[in-house]
C-alpha cells in the first residue's frame, strides 16, 4: 500500500493545513481528516505492530471497528493510549506515536518473537505455568516479563489535567446513529413534535452516506435532511458522541467527546461529557460493520476492509493504492470497485461466487473493473506491505480447487459480508438471531416495546429500505408516545444503481484454504490479538468448543476492539470444525461499553475532595481557626487534637485528657446521630428497639440504651431523653446514625404499622457539646441561666432547659469520660454563638477544648465500648452489657441473642490489658497464652489502645476467649504485621474509678 | 439502571434507593419466643428466577419503605406501593 491524496474530491478543507505528527514525522493533514486518513495520505504503511508476533500492521478500516491502527495520542499528562487512528479527528498540534513497538514501528526489535512463534501457541502461559511451575520462583521470575509484554499501550501515571462533566438527560426518543435510517427516524419524530436526542459518534452526520461521492444524489438528500433537522428546536443533535451502553428501564450511557478534537479543552470546557439519558423510546440505527475474509498474511499492511477503501477515497480524497484487488463474497463490493476505478485505480474484483449478476457485471465492465469469478485471494505477498495477491479458484466452502496465480497489487480489499452492530440491543435483550438470508446476526425484535431497530442494523439493504425503516420505526414510536406524524414530505430518496446491499446472493465463505484445508501462511482471525485460524483449530482439538471458552482460551475478541471484525469469523470457523450451524454454535455476549470509555469520564467531578460528601459540625470553623488538627470520622470532620506550640499528637492528647480529669474540658459531639422519636406509642417503640426498659422513664430524664440487630448481635448504643409525654430525643453513635434510622423506619413501616410513632433525623438540626471535668458544674452554673443544676437538683441522667448567652439550650447530665459531665444541646444555627460563649465563660475555670484522641483515651480508661468493640460480631455478654437487657419484655434480637453459638461461654469477652513496658499495643494485635505455642489466630485481639494519662501506663481493651475468668493472667500481645510482641496482664476493663465516684459527684 | 416509580416522589433512578431485601418474609410477633420462626425471618430466603417481591427504601427521597415486584431475570419493575399500605 502506498496511499496518496487525490487531486480533487473528499469532504476535507484542502485550504487548511494541520500540523499533525506521527512518530515525529509531519503528516499531510487537512481539516476534516482523521488521523488514519492523514497517515494514509502521507504514505505511512506501517502504523502499528502486532500484539504477539510484532508483525507490521497497517490501517485496516475507517471506523470504530479498527483492529490495527491504535496509537498513543498527545503526550505527557495528556497521553492517551489505544486511540483509534480511524476515529481520531485530525487537529492542529496533534501528536501521535506508535505503540507496542521498539524502537519504532518501522524497525521493531520485538519482531523476533515471530521466529519463536511456534512456542507462543494458544494456552502457552496456562500450560507452562500451571502444573510444575505454578507458584514457583520461576513463575515469579517470569511474571514481570510476561506482564510487561501483555496489554497494549502505555498508561499515564500522573494526574489527568482535564475535567469531565456529567449530564442527566430525559427525552421522548433517543436515536442512536445518524446514517440514512437514523436521520430519517429523527426527522420523522422531530417533525411530529417529539423531544428527540440524535447521537452520532462521528464528527459529521451521514454515516455511510459520507462514503459516497461528493455532490452526488445522496449528498443532496443528506443536506436537505440536515437542514430539516436544524429547523427543529425539539431535536438535540449530539455529534462526536458514542452511545456505549444500554441499560434497564431505557437508560443509555453516552460519551460526548467535547474537546478530543482539540489540542486541549478550551474555555473551561470539559474534555468529555458523560450523558445518562432516560428515554421513553429508542431507535437504534447503528449500522453494520464489514467482515473480513481470512487468508494467509491477511494482516499485511495493504489488506483492508473493502468499503473502507471507498470511504478513504470519497470522504477523505485519499486513494489507498494504485492497483487494488477486491476479494469479496457479496454484491456490496461492486460499488466499491466501480468507485475506485472511477477514482483512477486499477481494480480487479475477485468474487468468490461462480457468477456475478448481469446488471452488475455490465456496470463493472463499463467502469473498467476486471472481474474474476469463483476465485478468492488465498495469500497476500509482501514483507512490509502488499505487493501481490495469490488468487485461486475455490469451491463453495472456500477451499482451493486449483493452482494459485500471482496478481501484482498494492492493496487487497476484503469483504466477507457485513455484521449489523447489534451491541446496544444485545446488551439489553440478550443473544441476537442469525438471519440466514443476510448471513448475519440481527436483533430478535419480538416483544420489545421501547426499543426499535432500523437500517443496516436489521440488515436493511438498499438506501431506500434503510430510509424507510428509519421512518417506519419512528412512526411506531410516535404511536407509543401518542404523537401524530407530520404530513410534511421527506426529501426524495436517491436512486443509485449500485446500491445493492450485501445480502442478495451472498456466498458464505469465511476463510480461504488450500485443497488440504490448510491456510497459506499465518492467517489471522483476530488481527488485534494475533489469533490465527490454526489457534481456533487447536482450541477445538483441545475441547474448548463453547464460544465463551473459545474466546477465553484463544483470547479472540478480547482486545480493545472487542472483536468487532473477528468474533463472527472465529465463530464460523468453530461451526465449520464442529459441523454445526452458526446459530447452534452460539454467539458471545455483548457487554458495555461499545467502544472503550475513559474511567475519568464516568467519574466526572466525583473524585478527590468531591468523591463523597464531607459533613461539618456547625462549629467546624472555630476548630480550624483555633488550631485543631482535624480527622475524618466517617463522612464527618472532627477535631482530633488541639496542639499547643510544638506538640505532636501524643503530647497534645495526653495534655488534653489530663486537663479534663484535673480541671474541665469541652468537646464538640455534634456528629452524634440524633433522632426525634415522637408519637403516643414512642415509649413502646423504644421498649422494642432497645434491650432495656423505657416505660418508667419520666419527662426530664434520660437513659443509656443498647440496641441489637435482628440476629442478636449488638448494633449501637446511646442515650435517649424524654422531652415530653410523646416526645423523645434519641442519640446514636456517629457511625450508626443512618443504620438506626433506616431500621426504625423499616420496622415502623412494615412490621409495626400499628405503632403511632414518627422517627425523624435531626442530626443536622442540633449541635452538641460535652463539658467534662471536676469544674464542669461550676462553669455551667455561671454560664447557664434559668435552671438549677446542683448535684441534688440535677443528678445523673436528667436534663434541664435554660439559656446560655440568651440562647435556649438543653443540658443533659451524662458522662462518657467518667468525669462529672454534661452535654449541651443547641440548635445548629446558634451553635457557634453558644460555643464561644462557653469558651469565654470557661476562661475563669481554665476550660480547654479537647479532641477525639483525648476522648478515646478517657473512654478506654473507663472501659466504655465504642466502634472498635461494637463491630458487628460482639454480643451483649461479650461486651459485659448483658445487665442492661430486660428479661421482662421482648425486644429486637431478644430471641436470637440466645442462640447457642452466641451464648457459648468460650466466646471472647471484653477485658482490659495492662501492657508491660514503654511500648503501647497496636490495635488488631493478637492475644496468645504465654504457656501455649503461638499458633493461628490466637485467643483474642486488641480492639482499642492508648497510653493512659490517669494511670501512667499503656493500656488496651481487648476481646479475649473466656476473658472474664482470666483476670490477672499474663498474655502475649503480638502484631505480626509490625513484628511487635509485648506482654500484658488481663485486668478489668474499668481501669479508672470503677465505682464511678467522679461522674456522680 | 433500574427506575422505580415511587408513589410519593414519582419515577426516580435506583441510586436514590437502597435495596431492602425479600418482602415475602413476615416478621414474627413480638412475643414469639421460639427460635425457629426468628431464624426463618432473619436468614432463610428463596432465590427465585423471575418475579420477586422486595423492599426498597427511598433513602435519598421521601424515606418511605416501598414494596415492588422485580423480575430477577429481566430487571423489569412491576407496581410499586408503600410498604405501610400493604393490606
Amino acid at each position: 500500500m502506498s496511499g496518496f491524496r487525490l487531486s480533487t474530491g473528499g469532504r476535507i478543507d484542502r485550504n487548511t493545513l494541520l500540523n499533525v505528527r506521527f512518530d515525529g514525522r509531519r503528516l499531510k493533514a487537512h481539516a476534516g481528516d482523521t488521523l488514519a486518513s492523514a497517515l494514509m495520505a502521507s504514505g505511512e504503511n506501517i502504523v502499528a505492530r502486532g500484539f504477539k508476533y510484532h508483525r507490521a500492521r497497517g490501517i485496516y478500516s475507517a471506523g470504530a471497528e479498527e483492529p490495527n491502527a491504535y496509537v498513543h495520542l498527545r503526550n505527557e499528562s495528556r497521553l492517551e493510549p489505544n486511540a483509534r487512528a480511524t476515529t481520531v479527528e485530525a487537529f492542529d498540534g496533534l501528536i501521535s506515536t506508535s505503540q507496542n513497538s521498539w524502537p519504532d514501528v518501522r524497525l521493531d526489535v520485538g519482531a523476533v518473537t515471530g521466529y519463536i512463534s511456534p512456542f507462543l501457541s494458544v494456552g502457552f502461559y496456562y500450560k507452562t505455568f500451571i502444573g510444575p511451575f505454578s507458584g514457583t520462583r520461576f513463575w515469579m521470575f517470569c511474571e514481570g516479563f510476561i506482564r510487561k509484554a501483555a496489554g497494549m499501550g502505555r498508561g499515564m501515571k500522573v494526574d489527568d489535567p482535564d475535567s469531565y462533566d456529567k449530564v442527566n438527560a430525559f427525552c421522548d426518543l433517543l436515536v442512536v446513529g445518524a446514517g440514512a435510517a437514523g436521520l430519517s427516524a429523527a426527522l420523522t419524530a422531530g417533525r411530529a413534535g417529539a423531544d428527540v436526542i440524535l447521537v452520532e459518534q462521528d464528527f459529521e452526520l451521514g454515516g455511510s452516506l459520507l462514503s459516497q461521492p461528493q455532490r452526488g444524489e445522496t449528498d443532496d438528500w443528506l443536506e436537505k435532511v440536515k437542514a430539516g433537522l436544524k429547523d427543529l428546536p425539539n431535536v438535540r443533535i449530539l455529534t462526536r458522541t458514542t452511545a456505549f451502553g444500554a441499560y434497564d428501564e431505557d437508560v443509555y450511557g453516552l460519551i460526548e467527546h467535547v474537546s478530543d478534537h482539540l489540542q486541549s479543552p478550551q474555555n473551561h470546557q470539559p474534555r468529555q461529557r458523560f450523558w445518562l439519558v432516560r428515554t421513553k423510546q429508542a431507535v437504534l440505527a447503528t449500522g453494520a460493520i464489514e467482515r473480513p475474509l481470512v487468508f494467509g498474511n491477511n494482516d499485511l499492511p495493504g489488506v483492508m476492509l473493502a468499503a473502507s477503501i471507498q470511504t478513504y477515497a470519497n470522504r477523505f480524497g485519499v486513494l489507498a493504492g494504485q492497483r487494488i484487488v477486491v476479494s469479496t463474497n457479496n454484491n456490496s463490493s461492486c460499488q466499491v470497485a466501480v468507485q475506485l476505478a472511477q477514482a483512477g485505480a486499477d481494480v480487479t474484483l475477485v468474487d468468490a461466487r461462480p457468477h456475478v449478476c448481469e446488471v452488475l457485471a455490465e456496470t463493472l465492465a463499463k467502469a473498467g473493473v476486471a472481474v474474476l469469478s469463483g476465485k478468492a485471494v488465498i495469500c497476500a505477498k509482501g514483507r512490509r506491505k502488499v505487493v501481490a495477491a495469490m488468487i485461486v479458484p475455490i469451491d463453495s466452502c472456500g477451499k482451493a480447487t486449483g493452482l494459485a496465480k500471482r496478481l501484482d497489487c498494492d492493496v487487497i480489499g476484503v469483504s466477507g459480508g457485513w455484521s449489523p452492530v447489534v451491541h446496544l440491543w444485545s446488551q439489553r435483550f440478550g443473544k441476537p438471531r442469525f438471519d440466514e438470508a443476510s448471513a448475519s446476526f440481527v436483533p430478535d425484535i419480538r416483544g420489545r416495546e421501547t426499543v426499535q431497530c432500523a437500517g443496516r442494523m436489521v440488515a436493511a439493504q438498499s438506501l431506500e429500505d434503510r430510509i424507510n425503516s428509519g421512518k417506519s420505526t419512528a412512526k411506531s414510536t410516535l404511536k407509543a408516545l401518542e404523537l401524530k406524524p407530520s404530513r410534511k414530505l421527506h426529501p426524495k430518496t436517491p436512486d443509485t444503481v449500485l446500491d445493492t446491499g450485501w445480502a442478495k446472493d451472498i456466498g458464505t465463505i469465511w476463510a480461504i484454504r488450500d485443497a488440504n484445508d490448510k491456510t497459506m501462511g499465518k492467517a489471522f482471525v483476530d488481527i488485534q490479538h494475533d489469533v490465527k485460524v490454526t489457534d481456533i483449530d487447536q482450541a477445538y482439538r483441545e475441547g474448548y468448543v463453547s464460544v465463551e471458552h473459545l474466546k477465553r482460551y484463544t483470547t479472540a475478541g478480547m482486545a480493545p476492539d472487542q472483536g468487532k471484525t473477528s468474533n463472527i469469523i472465529a465463530l464460523a470457523r468453530m461451526a465449520e470444525l464442529s459441523g454445526k450451524t452458526i446459530p447452534k454454535t452460539g454467539t458471545t455476549t455483548f457487554r458495555p461499553p461499545y467502544t472503550p470509555v475513559a474511567i475519568g469520564a464516568l467519574v466526572g467531578h466525583v473524585h478527590g475532595h468531591h468523591f463523597a460528601a464531607t459533613r461539618y459540625s456547625p462549629v467546624h470553623d472555630w476548630h480550624v481557626e483555633n488550631g485543631a488538627v482535624m480527622t475524618e470520622a466517617g463522612a464527618w470532620m472532627r477535631p482530633w487534637h488541639y496542639p499547643e506550640g510544638e506538640e505532636v499528637l501524643r503530647d497534645a492528647y495526653i495534655r488534653e485528657a489530663t486537663h479534663v480529669r484535673a480541671h474541665v474540658g469541652i468537646i464538640d459531639v455534634s456528629t452524634l446521630g440524633k433522632i426525634a422519636v415522637q408519637g403516643p406509642d414512642a415509649a413502646e417503640f423504644l421498649n422494642r428497639i432497645y434491650v432495656n426498659g423505657w416505660k418508667t422513664l419520666q419527662v426530664g430524664q434520660l437513659r443509656y440504651g443498647v440496641m441489637l440487630r435482628e440476629d442478636g448481635f449488638v448494633m449501637d448504643d446511646g442515650a435517649t431523653a424524654r422531652l415530653g409525654d410523646f416526645d423523645y430525643f434519641m442519640s446514636t453513635t456517629t457511625a450508626n446514625a443512618a443504620k438506626v434510622l433506616a431500621m426504625s423506619e423499616h420496622l415502623l413501616q412494615t412490621a409495626w404499622r400499628d405503632l403511632k410513632v414518627h422517627v425523624t433525623s435531626i442530626t443536622d438540626q442540633w449541635a452538641a457539646f460535652a463539658i467534662a471535668g471536676p469544674k464542669a458544674r461550676d462553669l455551667l452554673q455561671l454560664a447557664l441561666s434559668g435552671a438549677e443544676i446542683s448535684g441534688e437538683q440535677m443528678p445523673n441522667n436528667h436534663f434541664v432547659t435554660g439559656e446560655i448567652a440568651d440562647t435556649e439550650v438543653r443540658l443533659h447530665r451524662m458522662s462518657y469520660s467518667g468525669e462529672l459531665a454534661y452535654e449541651v444541646y443547641v440548635p445548629s444555627g446558634f451553635a457557634r454563638h453558644v460555643w464561644t460563649a462557653l469558651i469565654k465563660a470557661g476562661e475563669a475555670f481554665d476550660l480547654r477544648p479537647y479532641g477525639t484522641e483525648a476522648m478515646g483515651a478517657l473512654r478506654i480508661e473507663k472501659g466504655h465500648v465504642a466502634g472498635p468493640e461494637i463491630e458487628g460480631r460482639t454480643t451483649l455478654k461479650d461486651l459485659g452489657l448483658e445487665g442492661f437487657a430486660s428479661s421482662k419484655k421482648p425486644f429486637v434480637g431478644s430471641v436470637l441473642k440466645g442462640r447457642p453459638v452466641l451464648a457459648d461461654p468460650a466466646r471472647e469477652t471484653l477485658v482490659g490489658l495492662m501492657i508491660t513496658g514503654e511500648q503501647g499495643a497496636l490495635p488488631g494485635s493478637l492475644i496468645y497464652s504465654t504457656n501455649r505455642p503461638m499458633q493461628g489466630h490466637g485467643e483474642g485481639w486488641v480492639s482499642s489502645t492508648t497510653w493512659s494519662p490517669a494511670l501512667g501506663k499503656n493500656i488496651a481493651l481487648a476481646l479475649v476467649r473466656k476473658g472474664k475468668f482470666r483476670m490477672g493472667e499474663d498474655v502475649q500481645v503480638v502484631n505480626h504485621l509490625e513484628n511487635q510482641s509485648l506482654t500484658a496482664q488481663i485486668v478489668s476493663p474499668h481501669f479508672f474509678d470503677p465505682e464511678g465516684a467522679r461522674q456522680n459527684a | 439502571m433500574i427506575r422505580i416509580n415511587c408513589p410519593v416522589c414519582g419515577s426516580r433512578d435506583e441510586n436514590e434507593f437502597t435495596y431492602g431485601g425479600d418482602a415475602n418474609v413476615v416478621r414474627p410477633a413480638m412475643d414469639e419466643a421460639e427460635t425457629g420462626p426468628w431464624l426463618d425471618y432473619v436468614f432463610m430466603r428463596d432465590n427465585p428466577r423471575g418475579p420477586h417481591r422486595e423492599y426498597w427504601h427511598h433513602v435519598m427521597g421521601c424515606r418511605q419503605w416501598l414494596m415492588l415486584e422485580r423480575d430477577t431475570l429481566t430487571h423489569e419493575i412491576g407496581d410499586c406501593i408503600l410498604a405501610r399500605g400493604v393490606a
